[in-house]
């Protein structure tokens, strides 16, 4: 289409129709498929892990038994039991110990390699933490096994090293990658002009941090703690192999325990489809899912408060 | 505590607590840090001695044999081969496309919030969820079967959001100057994407996709229930095959088969973290070069 202004035609580029003109279109709707897959494939997975294993947790799952009584006896004849109570204690008590020792020492870290450390320092460690996340975690498991296993049994006098201070610590060191990561990006968006009115006023280098950038930081550095209690509360392989593997309400750190990933993982191969049992994998699996997905929500929306109150 | 001088200034008692402070906190979190990273060093270190003296030419050549315990690890080579050109056949463009959305098309929207908080929890959801999700999705309802087919598309979904991520990273790192001199010459905006923003971003997408290999050969759970096998001494002919896996043979040789002599399972981890940290290694090396030659 073209119109005729003075002599001079001239064409209108909105109106041009032509091969270029239709091989955008065709590329903006290949790549917003490609956009939204990412949601379709979220809710892809919640209804096909669903479609197994909600109707079980509804309408034939005790809701009362299932997370009160330890008793996880999925194949026991005639009436199997489902309390997941012990492998909630399980997830729990691994995850738990592994916060406690990897949040400080992930904080510390992220705060060296973000305040202190400078050029090639700064680079060599940062490479480390991401080398450190490349750790498959089957690998760490066969450590737990292997390494962890005897050590522990030599070093403490006790009978059985596969116990959550093992899961723990395996799980600690897995989950500090992304918190130490997620941290220093926390303490690096905080404007560096916070930093220099510090420093103007004679602060050290320490004070500035303590008074100013972690306050500034706080919101991120909660999303850094939540995503690292994510990724150790859903981490299968390492748990399975590292945690003993037994149904029991642990009293310390030296008892071994089951997790619900761990527990999907070793029983869901044994399972007729369609069974009581295949189906109420499913439904560990729902609340494995939501579970996550409330974590990573609010992680998500800290960082963003965290922006936004800065802009 | 005597009061120091400091070109003229007086420092007060005060500011020497603070200097000793802050020299305290430095050596501590360095502290942390190596604390951190030192098991990586010590675990390779342990990893490479207990593992040597199983590698050798057949340990890369041979079928497993009487009961795994002893023989090599090829069909597992083989198959882990097949599940991660299969995977990246599948997640490369789909991520490719959904970052190209994200960093050229999408303005900052509900959508885009919603994308982006979907793309987070699909690499935070656990393992064994995507699994579940493999089983129930393409194994029965797309009726692949336990497959090689089955078993890569799960860790596709899976491994997206890393190719997304970095995609999209290195999409952003093209100066906007270089689309608008393109737009002003008359080019659609898909024009520009391919001429101009994905040339210059081509090796940093790279990068990512190398990573997400690296992240494929190492999951473990997501194909245990989907295409990979415990013992199968026999090539995959096809994508609807089961094969074995590195990550899942080391699960079994450590775990499922008694008497299995120590150094045996310590190739095969020795094998995979190689892989893996290789992978990684030239990822990261890769990323460095770049940054060095960037002119802009």
């Amino acid at each position: 289409m073209s119109d005729k202004v003075g002599g001079v035609v001239r064409h209108s580029v909105e109106d041009k129709i032509d091969a270029a003109w239709i091989w955008d279109r065709i590329a903006r709707a290949l790549v917003f498929v490609g956009g939204i897959s990412a949601i379709l494939f979220i809710i892809a997975i919640f209804i096909f892990v669903a479609q197994q294993g909600l109707g079980f947790a509804l309408f034939e799952l005790d809701a009362a038994t299932f997370f009160t009584s330890p008793a996880w006896r999925p194949t026991s004849e005639p009436e199997p039991q489902f309390g997941a109570l012990a492998l909630i204690a399980g997830t729990a008590s691994v995850t738990g110990f592994a916060m406690l020792v990897a949040v400080p020492f992930s904080l510390g870290a992220a705060i060296y390699i973000g305040e202190f450390a400078t050029g090639r320092t700064r680079e060599v460690l940062k490479v480390l933490v991401e080398l450190l996340a490349a750790i498959p975690s089957v690998v760490w498991g066969f450590i737990g096994l292997t390494i962890m296993n005897p050590l522990i049994i030599d070093l403490f006098d006790v009978p059985v090293g596969l116990t959550i201070l093992n899961a723990g610590l395996i799980l600690g060191l897995m989950a500090a990658p992304i918190m130490t990561t997620i941290a220093e990006d926390a303490l690096k968006a905080v404007p560096e002009g916070y930093r220099e009115a510090a420093e103007a006023m004679g602060a050290t280098r320490w004070q500035v941090i303590r008074q100013v950038v972690l306050p500034s930081a706080k919101n991120g550095l909660v999303a850094a703690i939540l995503l690292g209690v994510g990724r150790g509360f859903g981490e299968t392989m390492a748990v399975l192999m590292a945690s003993g593997h037994s149904v029991n309400l642990p009293t310390s750190p030296f008892d071994s325990v089951r997790a619900l990933t761990a527990t999907i993982a070793a029983e869901l191969g044994e399972t007729a489809r369609g069974s009581e049992h295949y189906q109420v994998l499913f439904s560990l699996g729902i609340l494995l899912f939501l579970v996550t997905f409330v974590i990573n929500l609010l992680a998500d929306i800290l960082v963003r408060k965290g922006k936004g109150r800065r802009a | 505590m005597s009061a120091q001088d400091f070109g003229g200034f007086q420092a007060q008692p005060l500011d020497l607590q603070n200097q000793k402070n802050q020299r305290l906190f430095r050596i501590l979190f360095l502290l942390m840090t190596v604390i951190l990273i030192l098991p990586v060093v010590i675990i390779l270190m342990l990893l490479v001695s207990k593992g040597a003296p199983a590698l050798s030419w057949a340990f890369f050549t041979e079928n497993p044999v009487n009961g795994m315990t002893e023989g090599g690890i090829f069909p597992a080579l083989v198959g882990t081969l097949w599940i991660v050109a299969v995977a990246l056949i599948a997640s490369v463009p789909l991520g490719v496309a959904a970052a190209i959305y994200l960093s050229e098309y999408a303005s900052d929207n509900a959508l885009t919030r919603a994308i982006n908080l979907a793309i987070i929890n699909l690499a935070g959801v656990p393992s064994i969820v995507h699994a579940l999700f493999g089983v129930g999705a393409f194994v029965l309802f797309f009726g692949f079967g336990t497959s090689i087919l089955a078993a890569s598309l799960t860790l596709a979904v899976m491994t997206l959001p890393v190719v997304i991520v970095s995609t999209r990273e290195s999409l952003q790192a093209v100066p906007q100057a270089f689309r608008e001199a393109c737009w002003s010459l008359g080019a659609t905006r898909w024009q520009t994407i391919r001429k101009v923003v994905l040339p210059n971003s081509i090796s940093g997408i790279l990068t990512g996709v190398i990573l997400e290999v690296s992240r494929t050969v190492g999951e473990t759970a997501p194909i245990m229930f989907t295409g990979a096998a415990f013992f199968l001494p026999f090539l995959p002919q096809g994508v609807l095959d089961q094969t074995m896996a590195m990550s899942l043979h080391l699960f079994v040789v450590s775990t499922q088969v008694p008497n299995v002599p120590e150094e045996l399972p310590f190739g095969v981890a020795l094998v995979l973290i190689g892989m893996v940290l290789v992978l990684n290694s030239v990822s990261i090396a890769f990323r460095m070069y770049l940054r060095g030659q960037k002119k802009w």
